[in-house]
């Protein structure tokens, strides 16, 4: 796997700030006192073995779970806890381990969902559906078809989603993110279940998506030759704790990440 | 032979008869049906929302109806009690998002199927304390009279209520598939999760749909209301819907409108052509039987989202 990240990428300042982020579900703690940065424009990992508290830290991000303690800043705005519609209004968008796509709609209406914050026209225009609704309808439809184009999933427009295999279920899933025009997306495990060749494509579209966009992009993977080839940074998580955060190489040669995860030197 | 004579050739012996009489028997059943699709779109409303049962519908039924009459009783005129009542409605939708879906979120179906019995009995008793339990005539003016197009007899109350209940279900048909709230309301009862993570508001979603199944209920209860009185039974319509539901599937508006006509149909044409069979008075579970035997060969019903799993 070969895809450079291309020259000319800005990589910004700091966009999300997670300070001593901690979660607990009953006597179960997920995190403990996590903290890393994210800058505008790079590639994040979060990489560590099973249980290790990746998603629950993706969850904490977006809204799904509220930490017990901690900070969580993004865009200059601090929360104690995030709230579902409020990061998604603000820019972050996200897939899911175990895809989560409405099953019973077509692959395009899933990805007009993802445009549902832009579609703000009163409730009754659209009811009736003419004049300004219908306008904007059209507006938004737009922008889905240049996402479909982008993924090259033109042929399953009309698909009912729960008839897809499985790497294009995650790809749909991927344009559904990717149509809020989000200013950062979260990805969890995108290339999980998946050939070579799959990986290959995804590892394709998601730096194109940072480069042709300047998402910033925040993804958990376990293919290590994927990690290390394509972030920016990477951040080690191991019984909820961070163990490691720097460049592919700092973490790589890093004996604790070894020790936890690795196994054997990678190269 | 005798028996098959009474069961497989007499009755259509008597259809051929008289052709009038069997295509106003069939008009008659029509009209019922009209009325039962308008319950059945209630519930496929709330279904399609929040994969729920909504049991209560049938009371929120008796309870749009009793408010109306309660309001009218006090000299309010009836626009103005109309348009208090969807307000009724909407306040008890916020109130059922508040207080019982809310705390409810991420629960198993069987427990929002357990809440909604309980809001049955909400609804039951809320309205008969505040407007009480007698039967209440509810009249808004729309004619009573019969007419006759080319020898079949007509009801302009069952006529009105036919073109009020089309113009509803064309009306909702377009909003769920058309709009962006009606995708947004698919997409919530597809998946919460992935519904909150595009950032559909799940709140303003199930105020929003059971206020339109409010409005839903309300438009029952004046059809059911101004052709029946306003009185108890009306809650047990609502069973009536399950047949109907089983027919059409759970998650289709067209499938709840062709459900409840096939229904209403059926009920009738059997109760006057088979009834004497079996000593009459067939019409009152003729119409679950029919649904049993459907059931076996399409579970999902006429028009119910097929099933997909990829295992």
């Amino acid at each position: 796997m070969s895809a450079e990240p291309t020259v000319g990428r800005k990589i910004g300042d700091v966009i999300l700030d997670v300070a001593n982020v901690s979660l607990s579900f009953g006597g179960v703690r997920a995190l403990n006192g996590v903290s890393f940065d994210v800058n505008e424009g790079e590639v994040r990992a979060i990489i560590g073995p099973n249980g290790a508290g990746k998603s629950s830290m993706l969850n904490c991000i977006n809204g799904f779970y509220k930490p017990t303690e901690g900070m969580i800043t993004f865009k200059g705005e601090s929360h104690h806890q995030m709230e579902t519609y409020e990061s998604a209004s603000q820019g972050i968008a996200r897939t899911f381990q175990n895809i989560a796509l409405f099953k019973g709609m077509t692959t395009l209406d899933n990805i007009m969902t993802g445009r549902n914050l832009q579609m703000k026209k009163n409730f009754l225009w659209q009811a009736l559906y003419f004049g300004p609704a219908l306008k904007e309808e059209l507006e938004n439809r737009e922008v889905v078809e240049k996402v479909i184009d982008f993924l090259e999933i033109e042929s399953i427009r009309k698909t009912v989603v729960g008839r897809l295999p499985y790497g294009l279920q995650k790809r749909v899933e991927l344009a559904r993110a990717l149509a809020a025009e989000p200013d950062m997306l979260l990805l969890d495990e995108p290339m999980a279940g998946m050939n070579h060749e799959e990986k290959e494509d995804m590892c394709r579209y998601i730096l194109d998506v940072n480069d042709e966009f300047g998402t910033t992009i925040v993804l958990i993977e376990h293919d290590m030759s994927v990690v290390m080839d394509i972030s920016d940074r990477v951040v080690v998580l191991d019984y909820g704790e961070k163990i490691a955060d720097g460049t592919p190489d700092e973490v790589r040669a890093n004996q604790r990440v070894v020790d936890a995860y690795l196994g054997v030197q990678h190269d | 032979m005798e028996v098959l004579n009474t069961f497989l050739i007499a009755p259509f012996l008597d259809m051929a008869d008289s052709p009038i009489f069997l295509l106003e028997v069939v008009i008659g059943g029509l009209m019922a049906g009209v009325m039962y699709s308008l319950v059945a779109l209630g519930f496929v409303l709330i279904y399609k929302a929040s994969g729920v049962f909504n049991y209560a519908q049938g009371a929120m039924v008796l309870f749009a109806a009793l408010t109306l009459v309660g309001l009218m009783e006090n000299h309010v005129p009836i626009i103005v009690a109309i348009i208090l009542t969807m307000a009724v409605m909407v306040g008890v939708a916020m109130l059922i998002e508040r207080y019982m879906l809310r705390p409810l979120v991420n629960q198993a179906q069987i427990i929002l199927f357990m809440a909604c019995i309980g809001l049955n009995f909400v609804f039951e008793g809320a309205g008969q304390i505040a407007w009480g339990s007698n039967v209440k005539k509810l009249d808004i003016g729309i004619p009573e009279n019969s007419f006759e197009i080319g020898g079949v007899l007509l009801n302009a109350f069952d006529l009105t209520a036919a073109i009020t209940a089309a113009i509803l279900v064309a009306f909702l048909a377009v909003f769920f598939q058309k709009t962006a709230i009606g995708r947004a309301l698919r997409a919530v009862a597809d998946d919460h999760q992935a519904a909150l993570s595009v950032g559909i508001p799940l709140k303003t979603i199930w105020v929003i749909v059971w206020s339109v199944s409010g409005f839903v209920a309300l438009v029952a209860g004046i059809m059911w209301g101004g052709k029946a009185g306003v009185q108890f039974s009306l809650v047990l319509i609502a069973l009536k819907a399950l047949p109907v539901l089983i027919l059409g599937g759970f998650e289709s508006v067209p499938g709840a409108i062709i459900g409840g006509l096939l229904i209403g149909v059926f009920e009738k044409v059997s109760e006057v052509y088979w009834g004497p069979a079996f000593g009459g008075a067939i019409e009152g579970w003729f119409a679950y039987m029919a649904a049993l035997v459907f059931l076996m060969f399409r579970p999902q019903g006429l028009f119910g989202e097929k099933i997909i799993e990829r295992v």
